[in-house]
């Protein structure tokens, strides 16, 4: 339980989710008016997800009013939630729970000085969720910290892969043809997860997967003078097909980050989705390997 | 959020008229704003919006609606662990978001 300002018995509860970009996006936009701010306990994850956990529920917020004693602090009995708890917080059954009223307010912390000003109303703007470019900037770095660890892995055995060639093993050819391979997966990651992301709305189609695999095709073509060994065909070939795939896969990942894609759909789009993604992986490894011999 | 759309008739999503109040509950939660409450009842006006964040399930007091139960995100890593776990016939929790 927090104050923001200086609230008295009759100020409005605000109820959030200990994400500490939440809370602190809650605080900064009440900067000016006073209320209480009633926290669950979401162990460090966001509104949205937290609800959609369980975590963030109705059970738990009682919890919360009761061990926070709110019914002596306030002299009203009402809980302001965020609309984007309402997936795990069903209001109906918090009053049986603790004896207040759960109502919805905005999607955005931004408008909830709009929403007490107006009588506890939102309008269709302030309850329909958005996916702007900046929102999706946001996202970028986050989708690009997670997969450090298989990037790691992946290029080491590329690089130990590289090394193949008509005199058994080479580690000059380990080097020079590794570093073009990393730098074929840098650049598909790029494609799928920072590319595809920020030109979502603008890119034909519907599912993820085909999406990347437009971008990762075309940076792959692009970057065909840079990375491939030009005298090599087949080595050409190999990366192209790594980076489509692997774009396709990065861009397909993204959907657990949109807020508009049912899980069902990205079941169906990755039935269809992983067996060409996976096709194109064996490909390009097998055509890699082989460029060193047929060149 | 017109502008983004995703596929077309997948979404688990039911609607019991039948069983329907007509609280207005599901119409205020939905963040896509797919329903609205015609005569009394809740009406589904644009299913294909649906992303079954299970808003509209949750809120309802009468058990009315009915969203693909499945609580995970729908990110890739999640569905290729959920996937390998019935393979395998294992509990999982796995997921990095």
């Amino acid at each position: 339980m927090y104050c923001v300002g200086n609230p008295a018995a009759e100020s409005p509860v605000l109820v959030t989710a200990n994400y500490k970009l939440s809370f602190d996006s809650l605080r900064k936009e009440l900067s000016d008016i006073d209320a209480w701010i009633l926290v669950a306990d979401t162990r460090g994850i966001n509104v949205w997800c937290a609800a959609g956990k369980g975590t963030f529920s109705a059970e738990e917020t009682s919890y919360q009013v009761l061990k926070t004693r709110l019914a002596e602090i306030v002299s009203h009995r009402e809980l302001i939630l965020p609309q984007f708890a309402a997936t795990g917080v069903a209001s109906h059954k918090l009053n049986k729970k603790c004896g207040f009223k759960g109502i919805f307010g905005p999607l955005r912390a931004a408008d909830i000085k709009k929403f007490l000003s107006k009588g506890r109303k939102a309008d269709e703007t302030m309850r329909s969720v958005t996916f702007t470019l900046g929102e999706r900037l946001v996202l970028v770095p986050v989708e690009i910290s997670l997969i450090w660890k298989p990037f790691f892995l992946v290029t080491l055995a590329i690089f130990i892969l590289s090394g193949i060639n008509p005199d058994i093993y080479s580690f000059g050819a380990a080097w020079t043809r590794g570093l073009a391979a990393a730098g074929s997966t840098v650049l598909a990651i790029l494609a799928g997860a920072m590319l595809t992301p920020l030109l979502l709305p603008w890119i034909p189609g519907r599912q993820f997967w085909l999406k990347g695999l437009q971008i990762g095709a075309l940076a792959g073509l692009a970057s065909l003078p840079f990375f491939s060994d030009g005298n090599n065909f087949t080595a050409s070939i190999s990366l192209l097909l790594w980076i489509t795939a692997t774009a396709s896969f990065m861009a397909m990942n993204f959907t657990g980050a949109t807020p508009f894609t049912s899980l069902s759909g990205v079941e169906k789009e990755m039935r269809h989705g992983l067996p060409v993604q996976i096709a194109g992986v064996f490909m390009a490894l097998v055509l890699w390997i082989a460029a060193p011999f047929i060149g | 959020m017109k502008n983004f759309r995703y596929i077309d008739d997948t979404a688990i999503l039911q609607l019991n008229v039948e069983a329907c109040i007509g609280c207005g509950n599901c119409v205020t939660v939905c963040p896509h704003r797919i329903f609205e409450l015609q005569d009394k009842k809740a009406k589904i006006i644009d299913y294909n919006a649906c992303m079954e964040c299970g808003a509209c399930s949750t809120n309802c007091p009468v058990d009315a609606i009915y969203v693909n139960p499945d609580d995970g995100c729908g990110c890739a890593a999640y569905i290729i662990n959920s996937w390998l776990s019935k393979i395998r016939g294992k509990q999982f929790n796995v997921c990095s978001c």
